[in-house]
């Protein structure tokens, strides 16, 4: 068996595009395991809110009560069941909320073992300057989002939206949901102090649902403007291709 | 990067959200997948059992954190012949009956259960569709009459047969012994100081605080120890349980 040698390449040819290890496998399971956890739990958690579309702060609320929010009706097309089934929807909710919360621990231990977040998501101060975040925010909107000194290192909005979601927001859906539960009440009635009582809690579920959603359009977007085929692949294989004018 | 590749992978990425949310639909139809996903509430109920003090007290309020009114839910009247004789000369003949696997069967009138020494607690009502309303509840623990007639040690869950009917069969719940013998589930008379009417489940309704409020049986006619609950209704525990496939755990 004969291994053929690759021809050298002729001197005056564009560089070959540099492609570089981004995602650890640890990032890459959790983020498209997180990715079909999320999308049941804001299916089935808005067939949940249709049963009683109605949000209230303090400890009680109910049809007598003053609601600060009335939601739509969701409709099929986003509603898991598409029928409305308040019980098959729970099913749904309550299953994938153990996948929600345990699959964050892990992957919260093995990133501050392999030092994914003190490497990559460390928000310095100097990041927090008013220069970096002008000049950031001048390159995004240039759709450039990667520093062509150091491209493999995100930039300070991404920093922060990944920080906000993976230590504020989803901690947040997962510890409102427990104040929801009344057997978790009863055993750690700190969640109630916590959040200002059950109502409370199930307001600040649903607004730190909409912040994720609203994380999940904008990640998305970006996506799409920053490469879908490069940036989908480099979350598959964790290879991820330079773009040519950050080379 | 061409436009074209794009267009396809946002409706690649679309289809898949359409598949996903279709596919949900199809598994709980499948049995192997059903049995799956129904497996969250043996978690649920195993952690919760084994992470939290199973004796741990729901939280009790103050007389000013309670609801301005507290809305009546689930069956407004049983409407039965046998239960509008009953309301109409004040519950006199009504009797509780505690039995199955006990060593004393019970029969007590309202007059009796009024009798027993009892407890108050202001309690948080939480509704299965999301709403929670805050009331004051009075009557005996249901501790007291099981050990008044004695449960036999081959009980395991405690069955309560109602005055209203659904699908042309009395409502029904079951709780296990953990939550039998907690010291706030009660056999409540009384709620916010006036005897209970029949909007909140006359003449006597299970308040089992840990739980949602589908578990708490209003117009309770029965209390039977049980081994299992294979041969009651259709076997899963409670009317809902049995026809709407909601969990028989209702911790959470």
């Amino acid at each position: 068996m004969t291994i053929a040698t690759p021809s050298p390449a002729p001197a005056d040819a564009p560089p070959a595009p540099r492609t570089i290890y981004r995602h650890r496998v640890a990032t890459r399971l959790w983020h498209w395991l997180n990715a079909v956890t999320i999308f049941i739990m804001i299916g089935s958690g808005l067939t949940i809110l249709n049963a009683h579309p109605h949000l209230y702060w303090g400890a009680y609320g109910a049809n007598f009560d003053h609601p600060w929010l009335n939601t739509i009706h969701w409709p099929s097309y986003v509603t898991i069941p598409a029928h409305y089934n308040l019980a098959i929807a729970r099913r749904w909710h309550l299953l994938f909320a153990l996948v929600l919360a345990f699959s964050l621990l892990a992957y919260m231990i093995v990133s501050v073992a392999n030092r994914h977040f003190a490497r990559d998501l460390r928000v310095r101060l100097r990041d927090l300057s008013a220069a970096n975040l002008w000049h950031d925010l001048r390159e995004h909107l240039a759709f450039r989002f990667h520093d062509p000194a150091d491209p493999r290192a995100y930039n300070i909005f991404q920093k922060l939206s990944y920080v906000l979601v993976i230590f504020i927001l989803i901690p947040v859906m997962i510890l409102t949901g427990l104040a929801m539960s009344p057997a978790m009440d009863a055993a750690w009635p700190w969640l109630l102090d916590l959040f200002g009582g059950r109502q409370s809690a199930r307001s600040i579920h649903f607004i730190a649902a909409s912040g994720l959603t609203g994380f999940i359009v904008i990640h998305l977007v970006l996506v799409i403007l920053a490469g879908p085929i490069n940036e989908v692949g480099s979350m598959l294989t964790g290879r991820w291709r330079v773009p040519e004018e950050a080379a | 990067m061409s436009l074209i590749t794009r267009r396809t992978l946002i409706a690649g990425g679309a289809a898949g959200a359409g598949l996903l949310l279709s596919g949900c639909d199809q598994v709980a139809q499948v049995p192997a997948l059903r049995k799956i996903l129904f497996s969250g509430e043996i978690m649920n109920r195993g952690l919760q059992r084994a992470l939290t003090n199973r004796d741990a007290l729901a939280p009790e309020f103050s007389a000013a954190e309670m609801s301005p009114r507290f809305r009546v839910n689930g069956t407004h009247n049983p409407n039965t012949a046998e239960y509008t004789a009953m309301v109409a000369e004040n519950f006199a003949h009504w009797r509780l009956q505690v039995g199955g696997l006990v060593a004393k069967p019970l029969s007590l009138s309202l007059a009796q259960l009024r009798g027993l020494p009892a407890r108050t607690q202001i309690t948080r009502h939480d509704c299965v569709e999301g709403w929670s309303a805050i009331g004051k509840w009075h009557g005996p623990r249901l501790a007291t009459l099981l050990n008044a007639a004695g449960i036999r040690d081959a009980a395991r869950y405690i069955v309560f047969t109602c005055a209203d009917l659904y699908g042309g069969a009395p409502y029904y719940e079951s709780i296990d012994l953990v939550d039998a013998f907690h010291p706030q589930t009660i056999l409540a008379w009384a709620l916010n100081d006036h005897v209970l009417d029949v909007g909140h489940g006359a003449p006597v309704r299970l308040r089992v605080e840990r739980q949602l409020g589908y578990k708490h049986a209003k117009y309770v006619m029965r209390i039977d120890a049980v081994a299992s609950l294979a041969g009651i209704g259709l076997g899963k525990g409670g009317y809902w349980e049995d026809h709407v496939d909601y969990d028989w755990y209702a911790g959470i």
